[in-house]
């Protein structure tokens, strides 16, 4: 197996409290693997620490055969792992288009040019409508981004990251408040930007997961319960006695898978 | 010190684009016209007003606009800004004085001395937030002014005196306060243009990009700290610029602008003028210039005038002069 993402004993603590427990992950090259598990499982701390922004108090991350343990998060960023946020993070008072030139720029050029006009990075308009139109958001290129609803932000903040074209991508919950019409766009966009790349994605529906994913690590209370395809995890006893124990919303979407 | 530029924020305004080619510098129509009816008053101003007098506004302004651009467009905010106001003085000083170099030349030292001085200062702060970052700064300032009241080539309480304004490129004398004024009227507008453009620049974009959300900006591989980095050099080197002006204007240079209070004027005037606006720190210089200009012979009490303002500010106006006429007219200034 072609391993792209690998963390070994992972482990993070706030001032004692465990939230990441030796967590070790595998993630392998072009798959999309999903990680779930209740609130408070550690999903959110764990991309954390795979993107650097966090500093594990143990263990071990590889990405791309290179040990990042030690790596800053920009630095992690150039080598091709991007990450979203469970909140969306888009940059308000930029325009839609602006916000995913911001992207380019970063990673074709002209970020530190202060003695010239911003009308160079008309430059990257092109590609940046190209960007948009993936995503349908062509039409919304003018609009500041704080003033999209919700859906349309986190399909802007995927934009923006695939603008980068990075090597893999870690999604936090993109599905998180939205409409169905919404989530059946998203699915169907991860579904096909992920051609050529790996995704990491933390997703609370599992009719998601189960229509995405590839492989699913459960997480509980920061270690891993169970990991396999949807079929093998919905069927372990812990996983649904950790989901019924926790979350009746989850299980009764469980029992429907 | 993460602080929202509320005049940047708020209700829509008429954004319309700027004329005669101003909007390579980011201004919006109304910006333009400001623009130009501040190009006039810097032109026609010397005629109704001592010019050595409007020197000093236009050095002061200056130095407030490069102390905005740190404020206003990357929120950061600074308590030190004085180290490279006087850095810029005591070099040029010196460089004229010493060195007998002519005044453009001299004017360049005090610059380059101040950005380096900003780099290194910016290099030991900026990897502080809020109101660490300010205190950095303060102390950073305090031990500059410490250094400039041992060091031998700066004349202790006396400061550098007798500076000679010398022949501007060695050809034109600027005895004549007229001859002068024209220099520093010069440096004043593109150094004024200068910021527009920064800001307005695509590196600009990346500041502002960062100050939306920081977060977002360095996942997306962007090495945050070198751009802020580089914002706080060249804030120190405008900064400088207008502290080595002002020492030829004056022929001296002293511990006055090396103070902290030097470094609470400055934010003062950005305050007062209206903070993250293009002419806020312009107006907010001039008020502060002419005022104290007015008011001399009361002594003391233009400090507590001045603190009198700055509470009025922070209490009723805190878009400051520009920010509350903008919201005004509905437009930005
Ligand atoms: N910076 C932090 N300081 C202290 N505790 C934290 C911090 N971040 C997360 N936690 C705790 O770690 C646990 C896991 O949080 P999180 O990773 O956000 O969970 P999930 O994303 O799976 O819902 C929670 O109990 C949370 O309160
Ligand atoms: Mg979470």
């Amino acid at each position: 197996m072609d391993t792209i993402l690998a963390t070994e004993d992972l482990t993070k603590e706030f001032l004692g409290f465990t939230a990441v427990s030796g967590v070790s992950l595998n993630v392998r090259r072009g798959s999309i693997h999903g990680l779930i598990g209740p609130n408070g499982a550690g999903k959110t701390t764990c991309f954390n620490l795979l993107t650097k922004f966090l500093q594990p108090t143990r263990g071990s991350i590889r990405f791309d055969g290179r040990d990042i343990t030690g790596m800053k998060p920009a630095e992690v960023a150039r080598l091709g792992l991007v990450r979203s946020f469970q909140i969306s993070a888009v940059f308000p008072h930029l325009t839609v288009l602006e916000n995913v030139r911001v992207a380019l720029q970063r990673a074709r050029g002209r970020s530190f040019d202060f003695w010239r006009s911003d009308k160079v990075l008309g430059q990257y308009d092109a590609r940046a409508r190209a960007l948009l139109e993936d995503v349908g958001l062509h039409t919304h290129a003018h609009l500041l981004a704080g003033e999209l609803p919700y859906g349309r932000k986190r399909a802007l903040e995927i934009a923006t990251t695939l603008a980068l074209d990075p090597v893999m991508m870690l999604l936090d919950e993109p599905t998180a408040g939205m409409t169905h019409e919404d989530v059946d766009r998203i699915v169907a966009l991860v579904r096909r930007v992920a051609q050529g790349r790996t995704v990491l994605m933390v997703e609370h529906n599992l009719r998601v997961v189960e229509g995405l994913c590839d492989t699913i690590t459960v997480l509980t209370r920061g270690r891993v319960l169970a990991e396999g395809d949807y079929a093998g995890v919905s069927r372990n006893p812990e996983v649904v006695a950790a989901y019924l124990g926790t979350d009746p919303a989850i299980s009764g979407a469980q029992a429907h898978g | 010190m993460a602080v929202q530029a509320s005049a940047l924020v708020g209700a829509p305004v008429n954004d319309a684009p700027g004329l005669l080619g101003l909007s390579g510098f980011g201004f919006n129509r109304a910006q333009s016209i400001t623009f130009l009816v501040m190009l006039l008053l810097v032109v026609a101003g010397p005629f109704f007003l001592y010019p050595v007098l409007l020197m000093k506004l236009l050095c002061f302004a200056l130095f407030a606009c490069a102390f905005n651009l740190l404020i206003g467009y990357v929120g950061l905010l600074s308590f030190g800004h004085a180290m490279f106001f006087g850095t810029g003085g005591y070099l040029a000083a010196h460089a004229a004085k010493v060195w007998g170099l002519t005044p453009e030349l001299a004017i360049l030292v005090g610059t380059a001395f101040g950005a380096a001085l900003g780099a290194v200062a910016g290099w030991i702060a900026i990897r502080r937030q809020g109101i660490y970052f300010a205190m950095i700064t303060l102390a950073l300032a305090q031990m500059v002014y410490f250094f400039y009241l041992q060091a031998p080539f700066t004349g202790g309480e006396d400061g550098i005196q007798r500076v000679p304004r010398g022949a501007l490129f060695g050809l034109i004398d600027l005895r004549a306060d007229m001859a002068l004024y024209w220099v520093v009227a010069v440096i004043f507008l593109a150094g004024f243009l200068f910021i527009s453009r920064v800001v307005h620049s695509p590196f600009g974009q990346v500041l502002k990009a960062i100050r939306e959300n920081e977060p977002r900006a360095i996942s997306l591989g962007y090495r945050v700290d070198d751009y802020k980095l580089l914002a706080f050099t060249l804030s120190a080197a405008l900064a400088a610029l207008a502290g080595s002006a002002k020492a030829i204007v004056f022929g001296i240079a002293t511990l006055t602008d090396v103070y902290w209070t030097m470094s609470g004027e400055v934010v003062l005037m950005t305050l007062l003028g209206g903070l993250g606006t293009v002419f806020g720190p312009v107006a907010g210089a001039a008020v502060i210039v002419l005022m104290q200009n007015q008011l001399a012979e009361l002594g003391a009490w233009v400090t507590v005038i001045q603190g009198i303002i700055f509470v009025v500010c922070v209490l009723l106006f805190r878009a400051g002069i520009m920010g509350e006429l903008g919201r005004l007219l509905k437009v930005r200034l």
